[in-house]
């Protein structure tokens, strides 16, 4: 039982690390000082989520294994994020169609982990969703203006929904995992959050006039039990360098 | 807790009244809602409680530092820090006196009450933006203000320009 929330634990860890790691891609590089600035806020919310998260981890687990040791020194394969976080920035429409899908879910599974009967967690949930609420509204907001904005905005935009749309479906399927904490009162059954989360999406692509891909579209996953796309090992390899070179180094 | 206890916590509340914000001076960590509880464990030891801001806030490191600084300053020997995240710190909890500092020093000073802020229904997001209360320039008061970005020089300001005296200022978030 144990074994089973250290997972759990380390797949809201990881799916926060991952993605924090590639908004600080753009540090320095956004297209604009306000969404540079915007992007490695949100990078350093999700940062000090996950920071939480692998604590706790780590504690459960108990082998001594502390925040740092669980970022820094495991390899791709004991990753345990979602596979939408780990794909590449790519374009401006790229970075935002993965944001906006993920600020979405993230919201949702918040909500719900708010109330879970593990009081840790609600606590780290209940703290982060007050920042998660912003990253939505922001997210939500530059769909609308990139996809009802210019014939190229709306396109590049409409293209990247549509090409990141096959790792949606992992949010919302749960394995034995999930299933054993739903069943705990720990986390919420993932299926739920498919139809708040599909009438948000399709509240805002309407207001974009951008069209929601086809809702019964074949999706991967993988991610959360350590089967990756080819990505993640790359991202890891910047992320680790520097432990992996001298470990223990410290400030 | 014995008269005695009160009369340390309550000195100890003092002392941390003196101690800065790293990022924002003028304002202590008391006056921000970061210090959260003082009490004396049964064996003497100081315990001091703190939250943090925002999740990511790299300035914690630095104020519980501080904190253990201004203890031992003042002869406390024995300290301890905790962290606690839950309630998650508000703005709700920044002092009247705090928001005036800030404003001096020509931040914006969070408006409204961040409880009303609670997000239930996620459509309504956009909804709620649209009755957001204006903010006032701590430069000129004016209320014919705008935003200029969601996110400013740290995780809890987003810039704003003032159309009348068309300053920048940053305003601390209602969060």
């Amino acid at each position: 039982m144990a074994d089973q929330k250290f997972e759990y634990l380390l797949r809201l860890a990881d799916t926060a690390m991952v993605l924090s790691q590639r908004l600080s891609e753009w540090c320095g590089k956004g297209p604009a000082l306000e969404e540079d600035m915007a992007l490695t806020n949100v990078a350093l919310d999700l940062i000090g989520q996950a920071r939480f998260w692998y604590t706790y981890a780590g504690e459960i687990e108990g082998k001594g294994r502390d925040e740092d040791k669980l970022a820094y020194l495991r390899d791709a394969h004991d990753f345990r994020n979602l596979l939408l976080v780990e794909q590449p920035n790519g374009t401006y429409a790229d970075t935002l169609a993965r944001q906006f899908y993920f600020d979405v879910w993230h919201f949702l599974l918040l909500r719900e982990l708010a109330a879970s009967k593990d009081e840790r967690i609600a606590g780290i949930a209940g703290k982060s969703i007050k920042e998660v609420a912003y990253h939505v509204r922001r997210s939500s907001d530059l769909i609308v203006r990139l996809g009802d904005g210019t014939e190229q905005s709306h396109r590049m935009m409409q293209q990247a929904l549509d090409d990141l749309w096959m790792y949606t479906g992992e949010m919302f399927k749960a394995d034995a995992v999930e299933q054993a904490m739903a069943e705990q009162g720990i986390g919420p059954d993932l299926a739920s959050l498919r139809a708040p989360w599909l009438k948000h999406v399709s509240e805002v692509f309407e207001e974009a006039t951008l069209k929601l891909p086809p809702v019964d579209a074949w999706m991967q996953k993988g991610g959360k039990q350590g089967v990756h796309t080819e990505h993640l090992g790359y991202l890891l390899a910047e992320m680790q360098f520097l432990q992996r070179a001298y470990p223990g180094a410290s400030w | 807790m014995n008269a005695t206890e009160s009369a340390v916590t309550q000195q100890v509340w003092q002392w941390l009244h003196e101690v800065g914000d790293p990022e924002i001076p003028v304002i202590s960590v008391v006056d921000l809602g970061i210090v959260r509880d003082v009490t004396m464990a049964g064996d003497g030891e100081c315990v001091v409680t703190i939250t943090p801001t925002y999740s990511g806030c790299p300035a914690m490191l630095v104020i519980a530092a501080a904190i253990g600084e201004a203890l031992q300053k003042n002869g406390v020997e024995r300290y301890r820090i905790e962290t606690r995240l839950w309630p998650a710190w508000t703005t709700d909890w920044m002092s009247e006196d705090g928001k005036r500092k800030l404003k001096e020093y020509g931040i914006a000073p969070p408006v409204g009450r961040a409880v009303q802020h609670q997000v239930i229904d996620i459509s309504a997001l956009s909804r709620r933006r649209n009755a957001e209360p204006a903010i006032e320039c701590p430069r000129c008061g004016s209320f014919n203000t705008r935003q200029s970005s969601e996110f400013g020089s740290t995780s809890c300001k987003s810039l704003h320009v003032c159309n009348d005296c068309h300053e920048p200022f940053d305003y601390f978030k209602c969060h």
